[in-house]
């Protein structure tokens, strides 16, 4: 059967829909991370959400209101802003922190942007360093935070498919991948000495389209930036690049108007758009099942050599 | 407007009014829900193979994963394209062409989305081959057609089985290499059928595949004509869900309590078996106490029942006594409850067991002291005999008894994989140091322990039990702060410890103080002011020299000193044994 005969068109109301969203995977993946969302606020003293203001930080957002409702969300949100984030993003956030009624807490690596950090004088490997890992692993050891939920999931990258849901840092914020608690069951050890931590992955058996699914049937508010529109862009090789958020062009390049959306949302000068027509989520979900082109293709950071998002993880990034 | 756009000043959920267009789409309806499976083998099965070609016949790989897996210098396949690339993720595997770790791959057809549990298949690795199969419905266990049935099969099945996999999918790889040949095939899985029917496994499904060529995999092989059954992918389609049963007992552990304000108390927790609905009965264990439902209480909406597998909340009728690590159950069938049970244990971690040392287990939401008692026999995992052990290495599996300092409520792993499944994890390290498979309950009347279930009065050894240790003094004269520091950093690593400052009592109760400790099982922290000769001797005399430590002044930091007096206790405490006594009273 296909996806429009459930008719997506009516987001919502429709009966078909209602049984979309009833899908045993879909309500099987929500009750999976109700049950880790609560299970890691029971057991740590100091847990903080980080949410980076894309659609898997949505989701999870969601799902906490929904593990925690009729109490409020018991721990704040942390966003590590690099400032090389889109306009729109910033907007959204204040806004869906407001709106959700949860603590936001901003953390930024003001030292290194005051030293003038930035993808072009630092190559992306150094100002990923600098503005994401470091600044993140401030903003946890600031907070006292012993545990810090992510909205990763394991089929985004190769390195990935091997994290825990519960995954240990050591005191320096450091994963090592050849040397992983076992997970087995739902029976997940978030014991750990004082300055060690452990990041807990609440989507970790969701898929991208999966993601798509439960928006769609939640109607969780997600950023405008995915849903396709003319926007004012430089096309570089195979990236559709959004001049704003200190994007630049090289010598030479001119501007156009695109009809793009953002597939996944970082920093302006490292996520690239892709060409697209979905402007709804029904036509984002049907273009993500006919697409063939991974979901982080996008992202100039993941491919800067191989094995770099290991390399990454490994030294504490997300 | 669009709701899919929701503008930041727009409420989430007001009004949605209809979205314009839709696209096309492909089929996705999955009818039957999610299949978790698991896979063990090594490289040489063709094991990643068989998963990147699921994948991409599945069309779950996406072409730049592809693209980069074809610019990829490594090729070990001999085809065109390395499958196994796809899967492999560590830097570290992919160079040395092995896979150390369980990683976990999705894909969905238009009926199901999968879950696999990848796993690497040799003998140092079953502790991740256990891992895997914790959560899976099916197994396919792997073999070479070139080779047969191997050590490695063997194992795989029998470690699938011990952790209550359903459904075993005998696999028969490489069959392009024996010519698709019927009768290699035949006697392959007839030997492979022998051995599941010696373990008792009953729902066996052996297929013949290619995974380099494709043959039987996601489509049926023109090449193996004689063969009638689906291809593998279509088997694991039409394999059943596994949900808990509505229809079971009622299992409910708590594992939050929900208190936005005085009025409301909330009890959340997802349903393990049985329905839940508002006015059914139930019972809290341990208090044993009787009340009813009085909501489910949800997001959005209040559902009408609840079915095994949901995460929920529900609100009591009666304000009674029940927090996370509590469960309500049926009180027609509850589980057993209880400290003592027979377990399968699969050992993690490269430090043994150690049968007097208190482990910290964790079963459902409950998290206790326990203690390996004994091991009844350790199992060959590739002979599968019983073997006596006295001890538990690494990778090792065997049958042992549990005992634990606050009762658990469980059933045997084999009716329930929730309730019959723990972790051990060493207090010291933090590690997850085993798995453990409840088999079934001992009865204390039958137990060893039969004589201090009936005494009045609880016994030196079950408060060793309790605390993990049994009485000593620390002697620290003059340094009042180091005592401090020693008492809170026990305290907080969970021993029963009491700080005995100069203050706290006059010189002369100092006897009346030391005897009370030693037989209450402390670690007394003495720290006086002057120490005559005599009040140390006496003091060393009521612990016993075994069990009384005097830290020498020096010249070093508190924290070096701290660390100091730790590393003695800690070295005490895991080599001290349950003698009698050899102090005096």
């Amino acid at each position: 059967m296909a996806l429009r005969e459930f008719r997506l068109d009516l987001y919502g109301k429709d009966e078909t829909v209602a049984a979309l969203t009833q899908l045993d995977h879909l309500k099987a993946l929500e009750a999976e991370s109700m049950f880790i969302l609560r299970e890691a606020a029971a057991e740590f003293a100091h847990p903080v959400m980080l949410y980076s203001i894309g659609k898997d930080s949505s989701v999870m957002l969601r799902l906490a209101q929904k593990a925690f409702y009729p109490g409020k969300i018991p721990f704040p949100l942390l966003h590590i802003d690099t400032s090389f984030k889109f306009p729109e993003m910033i907007e959204f956030r204040d806004w869906y922190a407001k709106h959700v009624g949860v603590e936001l807490i901003v953390h930024k690596n003001q030292k290194a942007l005051d030293d003038g950090a930035n993808p072009y004088s630092l190559g992306t490997q150094k100002c990923c360093g600098f503005l994401k890992t470091r600044s993140l692993l401030d903003g946890l050891a600031e907070g006292g935070f012993d545990a810090a939920f992510g909205g990763a999931r394991r089929d985004e990258e190769k390195s990935r498919a091997k994290e825990r849901v519960y995954s240990f840092r050591d005191s320096l914020g450091q994963w090592d991948p050849n040397n992983q608690r076992p997970e087995l069951w739902s029976l997940y050890n978030s014991r750990h000495h004082k300055g060690e931590s452990i990041r807990v992955f609440p989507l970790s058996n969701w898929t991208e389209l999966d993601v798509w699914l439960y928006i769609h049937a939640e109607k969780i508010p997600i950023v405008p930036l995915y849903f396709a529109k003319e926007r004012e862009a430089i096309v570089r090789g195979e990236q559709i690049l959004l001049l704003q958020a200190g994007v630049r062009a090289l010598p030479g390049e001119k501007t156009e108007m695109v009809k793009c959306r953002m597939r996944s949302l970082g920093c302006a000068p490292c996520t690239g758009g892709i060409r697209s027509e979905a402007d709804t989520v029904p036509k984002i979900i049907d273009e993500m099942i006919s697409f063939r082109r991974s979901e982080r293709e996008n992202r100039v950071i993941d491919h800067d050599e191989e094995g770099s998002m290991e390399i990454k993880k490994r030294e504490g990034y997300f | 407007m669009s709701t899919a756009t929701p503008e930041p000043t727009d409420a989430p959920s007001a009004s949605p009014s209809p979205v314009s267009t839709v696209g096309a789409a492909g089929s996705l309806t999955h009818v039957l829900g999610l299949l978790r499976f698991s896979t063990a083998g090594s490289v040489d099965d063709g094991k990643s193979t068989l998963i990147g070609r699921l994948l991409y016949d599945s069309k779950s790989v996406f072409e730049d994963q592809l693209a980069s897996v074809q610019k990829s210098k490594i090729n070990r396949s001999g085809g065109p394209i390395d499958f196994s690339l796809l899967t492999d993720g560590l830097r570290a595997e992919r160079e040395q062409g092995i896979t150390i770790d369980v990683a976990y791959r999705y894909f969905s057809t238009p009926r199901r989305k999968f879950i696999i549990a990848d796993t690497p298949g040799h003998e140092q690795y079953t502790r991740n081959m256990a891992t895997g199969a914790s959560t899976a419905e099916a197994a396919v266990v792997l073999m070479d057609a070139t080779k047969g049935v191997l050590r490695q099969s063997r194992r795989h099945a029998y470690i699938a089985h011990l952790l209550g996999v359903q459904h075993i999918v005998a696999a028969v790889n490489k069959m392009d290499l024996v010519g698709f040949s019927q009768e290699v095939f035949d006697r392959i899985s007839a030997e492979f059928r022998e051995f599941a029917d010696h373990l008792g496994i009953r729902n066996v499904y052996a297929v013949p595949v290619s995974a380099l060529e494709g043959d039987n995999v996601v489509r049926p092989s023109k090449r193996m004509p004689w063969f009638e059954g689906p291809p593998l992918l279509e088997y694991l389609e039409a394999i059943p869900a596994a949900v808990g049963s509505a229809s079971g007992p009622l299992r409910f552990p708590v594992q939050y309590v929900i208190r936005p304000d005085a009025s409301f108390r909330g009890f959340a927790g997802q349903l393990v078996s049985g329905e839940l609905r508002p006015g059914a009965s139930v019972m809290a264990l341990p208090s044993g106490v009787k009340t009813k439902v009085q909501s489910i209480v949800a997001f959005e909406d209040e559902p009408e029942s609840a079915v095994p597998g949901d995460s929920i909340t529900i609100t009591l009728e009666d304000e009674i006594d029940l927090s996370r690590g509590d469960m309500l159950v049926g009180e027609a069938n509850p589980p057993s409850s209880g400290t003592e049970f027979q377990a399968a244990l699969v050992w993690m971690h490269s430090e043994p067991l150690d049968p007097h040392k208190i482990y910290v287990l964790k079963h459902t939401t409950r998290t206790v002291r326990a203690r390996i008692n004994q091991i009844r026999y350790r199992v060959d995992i590739n002979t599968l005999e019983h073997v006596p052990a006295t001890k538990l290495d690494l990778n090792e599996i065997a049958a042992v008894d549990v005992k634990t300092t606050l009762p658990l409520f469980f059933d045997p792993y084999h009716l329930n994989r929730i309730t019959g499944s723990f972790i051990v994890i060493d207090p010291l390290t933090n590690a997850t140091v085993a798995a453990g498979i409840i088999d079934r309950a001992i009865d204390p009347k039958h137990g060893s322990r039969a004589a201090a279930a009936h005494r009045k009065h609880s016994t030196r050894e079950e408060r060793i039990l309790r605390f993990g240790h049994p009485a000593a003094a620390v002697w620290l004269k003059g340094r009042p702060h180091v005592a401090e520091l020693v008492e809170r950093r026990l305290f907080d690593e969970g021993w029963q410890v009491q700080l005995a400052g100069p203050n706290d009592f006059l010189s002369h109760e100092l006897v009346t103080v030391a005897k009370a400790f030693r037989l209450s099982g402390y670690i007394t922290v003495f720290c006086p002011l002057d120490d005559g000769t005599d009040q140390k001797q006496v003091v060393r005399a009521i612990f016993g020299p075994d069990s009384f430590f005097a830290v020498r002044i020096t010249d070093d930091t508190d924290e070096e000193a701290v660390d100091r007096v730790m590393t003695v206790l800690r070295k005490w405490r895991d080599n001290y044994s349950l003698e009698p006594e050899k102090g005096k009273s």
